[in-house]
């Protein structure tokens, strides 16, 4: 049921200095980075059709050339205070087995090599994004990285769907 | 050799031998029915073209399996052996072993380490005349699966390829004529015999191993077509035959022609005949699916591409971006029917596995079946024809297993003792019918009660209260099984719930209707294809969503005072009178729990069947009909209802298309009563013909003459056929300050028009204002009140079914096949 074919989850016993290649956007006050190999692209704000009875997680559906995708706001997913329509938004089109899916961001920052060693779990003091769909921080120079779990934040089981008729 | 050529000539030999497979069971079906020694050849030569290219790409395993196959097969053409059931078992045991090995080749390259040991000892056993001892089957007498034709004149039947094409019932003796009259009449060699047997599909490249077998001679059929003209005596044509194997080396038809027998010009006439027949051969080719699907992707974008090219020029006046986009318009369309039309086989390509699936079921079930098909011909999309396989199977099982009673209990409820599974396929109002009916025990609806009430699925109570055609349906719910033992066919309990969601997975229904004793019929019905299809607009909540047209009835527009009268409450739940009858009405922005932002007072109602169930649809607005290309919704919106998908629009944006069986379930619609109640009444006929009387007006097109609704024609003119003009591909008219698109029936139908006024055309104008047609006829007879009722059986195009009215046989014109919904719509507003 993996969505995502591959997740980085760096190990911090690994003795070689390797790298990681991450794409980075701000969400909120947060920088988030995800494996660079699992992004398609990056559009700017779309209009995206809403769907009833689907959670608000699902931004709507947006037309990718002539592909339909469906987006998820992220700020949502991941319960953070919700963008106002003046805040900036981007999409990030991610790679799944199942075809595209975007995810809506603030702003896409830079690709950045980011060194394993930097790697830590999360501290179990962690606040901000849900705890769930975070695998771990990068400790970067500037700021804090925060590695999300995309099978997580991707995965149709948790993303609830109304079935019956709002009373 | 591991190049690709290899490869290519690997995946040509799989696909050729399964075709050939194919054949080869239902060969071997009839030739148990049928002992006849064409038959025997063919299946011979499909074997042998397997042994042969097996042996050459190293297949070791399926060349053995194939060479004792053939021996045997050899022995049974050349008189030795009897064509006995337990000759055609091995055989039949044999293509399943090749089938077999060909998936493994295909599937990892090597013929497995399965060697058939088993079947290879039987098959020798039956090619040393001994009686295998094959405990599996019961003694059963052998199914008859030879259609109604074959039975009434069986010695004809295998000389009437051509008219078989025509015959509604299934052709299955449908072999060259064992008889190689003519072998040597005026003409070349025609094609690879195998394409003989299957017009419809015929290769390009002919195996290879083909002109060593004697038995490949190639019946030219002139002889044949001679006596099928009754130009010739089959005693003549044997006479000359006999002079040709003496050494006489001239020709059939030469012979014949000097010993005064046949004229000249008739011999000249049959070559140019079978010449006709035969550069078939040469026009098709293979292609590969994959490239297809491709190919059916990029015109649905292209129709996208279409849609807002013509968008935007609806707001850009240039005369030459104009004319090129409606230039652009027409050839998408045309690309868009061509490619479809690629796509769509006869349903015989799945039906002809069946013959041998009833065989085979029977013979294990100790009934006595016989299948019968009917519209073998009916053209599906492939990928529909692949989803429809397994649902069918599923069915035809059943049917057999559980629908049709043992010989014996057949006798004593003075049935004959076969019983009769009867497949057809027809096209009805754009969706492809299929029938599956056995003539078996029908279903017991108080059985269905107490199994249901056992297995929890429903309350005694409610078991007891609801009608029989309600718990009928119940053996479409997951977990109901009625079979008193489960036997290895049928009975798990799995099963009709599986071919009910797999058959509304593609947007298609399924309806079991049942009498006790006289048996079970499913109808199964299916859109023609899944990946483009018209669907009205319509507005709520500020969105828009498509409706797939196949759904709608009609639309209901009510204004001012109607506006506010229109809707009442019965119970809490709105409905609208419609001519006299209560219409449940859904709220779109209701269940979707949007704001409502109507245009203006009025209330749009737009009438769907879903399901059994017609119900209105309260929309915002509506907007617009437009070709749309269906998208699937991604993974994550799996469990979203009340979408069958989505759609890109003209603008560029993405429009949700309704399902309207999951909007009338979120709805509480199909549950209610009142609902039910509608669905009754409706259940026979769901389309304006109601069983009072009504206005119907007779026309006559050719020699024929058909019935119509009165209620569907706005006027009937007399229009000057010197005022039609062409515009576009449409022939049109200027009618009262419009332009209005005609249609000729005869045309449509098929029909050799006579037009009984050469100055005047007899026009009936459809629909409303902008939304009007005209369908040209050649006469207007008469305005009847009468009842309608017909036989709905009919695969023609067009006609509903067939009728007596002031004693005269009168088709009933299917109005929707030539006039869109919308335009009926229009008319019943403007009414």
């Amino acid at each position: 049921m993996s969505t995502v074919t591959q997740s980085p989850t760096p190990s911090t016993s690994s003795a070689t200095r390797s790298t990681v290649n991450l794409c980075t956007f701000r969400l909120h006050e947060f920088m988030i980075g995800i494996d660079v190999t699992l992004v398609q692209e990056v559009l700017n704000r779309q209009d995206a059709t809403r769907i009833p009875l689907v959670s608000d997680v699902v931004q709507g559906l947006i037309n990718l050339r002539g592909e339909i995708v469906t987006t998820i706001d992220l700020r949502r997913r991941l319960g953070l205070p919700l963008r106002t329509p003046d805040d900036p938004c981007m999409n990030v089109v991610i790679r799944t087995a199942d075809g595209p899916v975007a995810l809506a961001v603030d702003t896409i920052g830079d690709v950045i090599d980011a060194d394993e060693s930097l790697f830590e779990f999360p501290p179990p003091t962690l606040s901000g994004p849900h705890r769930e769909f975070v695998t771990g921080v990068f400790k970067l120079d500037e700021s804090l990285l925060l590695l999300i779990d995309l099978d997580r934040v991707l995965d149709p089981s948790t993303i609830k769907i109304k079935t019956e008729v709002p009373a | 050799m591991n190049t690709s050529e290899f490869d290519d000539v690997m995946v040509e030999f799989i696909t050729e031998s399964r075709e050939n497979l194919d054949e080869l069971d239902t060969a071997l079906v009839t030739l148990e029915q049928h002992p006849d020694p064409g038959v025997i050849a063919k299946i011979f030569r499909a074997v042998h073209t397997i042994k042969g290219t097996s042996g050459f790409l190293g297949l070791r395993t399926l060349e053995s399996v194939t060479h004792i196959g053939e021996n045997l097969l050899s022995k049974m053409r050349d008189g030795d052996m009897p064509v006995t059931q337990a000759n055609t078992t091995g055989l039949l045991g044999m293509a399943d072993a090749v089938r077999a090995i060909l998936d493994n080749v295909e599937a990892t390259g090597t013929e497995g380490s399965e060697t058939y040991p088993a079947l290879i000892e039987q098959l020798s056993r039956l090619n040393s005349g001994e009686e295998p001892p094959v405990a599996a089957l019961a003694p059963a007498p052998a199914p008859e699966v030879v259609p109604a034709a074959a039975d009434a004149k069986p010695a004809k039947a295998k000389t009437t390829r051509r008219k078989a094409a025509v015959d509604p019932v299934v052709e299955i003796t449908d072999a060259p004529a064992p008889r190689r009259r003519g072998a040597k009449a005026g003409a070349p060699a025609t094609p690879a015999s195998v394409t003989q047997l299957k017009p419809r599909r015929v290769k390009a490249n002919p195996p290879a191993k083909k002109v060593e077998e004697p038995v490949v001679e190639d019946p030219a059929r002139m002889g044949e077509q001679l006596v099928e003209r009754g130009l010739a005596t089959e005693t003549q044509v044997d006479d000359a035959v006999l002079l040709q194997t003496q050494g006489d080396p001239r020709h059939l038809g030469e012979l014949l022609v000097e010993q005064g027998v046949v004229k000249p010009n008739d011999v000249v006439e049959v070559l140019k005949t079978q010449a006709e027949e035969r550069p078939a051969a040469n026009e098709s080719i293979r292609v590969d699916v994959g490239l297809l699907d491709d190919l059916m992707n990029l015109v649905g974008e292209l129709v996208l591409a279409r849609n807002q090219i013509l968008q935007f020029n609806a707001s850009f006046f240039d005369p030459s971006f104009s004319a090129t986009s409606q230039r652009l318009n027409l050839i998408t369309s045309e690309l868009q029917e061509g490619v479809m039309k690629t796509r769509m086989q006869p349903i015989d390509n799945i039906w002809n596995k069946f013959p041998r699936i009833v065989r085979d079921l029977s013979l294990s079930c100790g009934k006595n079946a016989r299948l019968e098909m009917e519209g073998k011909h009916t053209e599906v999309d492939k990928t529909l024809l692949e989803a429809i396989k397994d649902p069918l199977t599923h069915l035809i099982r059943n049917a057999i297993d559980h629908g049709l009673e043992t010989p014996e209990v057949r006798m004593a409820t003075g049935k004959s003792a076969e019983g009769t599974v009867r497949l057809s396929a027809y096209h009805e109002g754009g969706q492809v019918i299929i029938e599956i009916a056995d003539d078996g025990a029908g279903i017991d609806a108080n059985i269905i009660r107490r199994k249901a009430v056992q297995k929890g699925l429903m309350t005694a109570d409610d078991a007891a209260t609801r009608p029989d055609r309600d718990i009928v349906n119940v053996i479409f719910q997951p977990g109901f099984s009625t079979a008193e033992q489960v036997s290895n066919i049928s009975g798990r309990g799995v099963g009709m719930d599986v071919v009910k969601t797999n058959i509304e997975a593609i947007g298609g229904t399924v309806d079991v209707q049942t009498v006790i004793g006289r048996g079970t019929t499913f109808k199964v019905k299916i859109p023609l294809t899944l990946a483009i299809i018209p669907a009205l607009l319509v507005n709520a909540g500020g969105e828009r969503y498509a409706i797939p047209q196949v759904s709608l009835v009609e639309l209901v527009r009510l204004d001012g005072e109607s506006a506010a009268a229109g809707i009442e409450s019965v119970q809490g739940a709105p409905v609208h009178r419609l001519r006299g009858k209560l219409l449940p009405l859904v709220f779109l922005n209701d269940v979707f729990g949007t704001p409502p932002s109507p245009t203006d007072d009025a209330i749009n109602i737009v009438v769907v069947q879903s399901d059994d169930t017609q119900f209105g649809l309260v929309v915002d607005d509506i907007s617009d009909t437009a070709e749309i290309v269906v998208k699937p919704l991604g993974r994550l919106l799996k469990g979203a209802s009340g979408f069958a998908g989505a759609t890109i629009m003209g603008d560029g944006k993405v429009a949700l298309i309704l399902d309207l069986l999951g909007v009338s379930q979120l709805a509480g619609v199909s549950s209610t009563s009142a609902a039910r109640a509608q669905a009754e009444a409706n259940a026979n006929r769901s389309f304006e013909v109601t069983n009072d009387h009504e206005s119907i007006l007779i026309v006559g097109i050719g020699d024929r003459r058909f019935a119509l609704p009165l209620a569907h024609v706005t006027r009937l003119e007399e229009l000057p056929i010197a005022a039609v003009r062409t515009a576009g591909d449409h022939r049109v008219i200027h009618y009262r300050d419009q332009i209005l698109p005609l249609v000729t029936l005869a045309d449509r139908l098929g029909i050799y028009a006579q037009s009984a006024n050469e100055q005047n055309l007899q026009v009936l104008v459809c629909g409303a204002g902008e939304r009007s047609v005209g369908l040209i006829v050649d006469q207007v007879f008469d305005i009847v009140d009468e009842r309608l009722e017909y036989s709905d059986r009919t695969e023609t195009y067009g006609v509903m079914g067939t009728t007596v009215i002031g004693g005269e046989v009168t088709d009933v014109l299917d109005i929707r096949a030539f006039v869109a919904q919308d335009v009926l719509a229009a008319a019943e507003v403007a009414a």
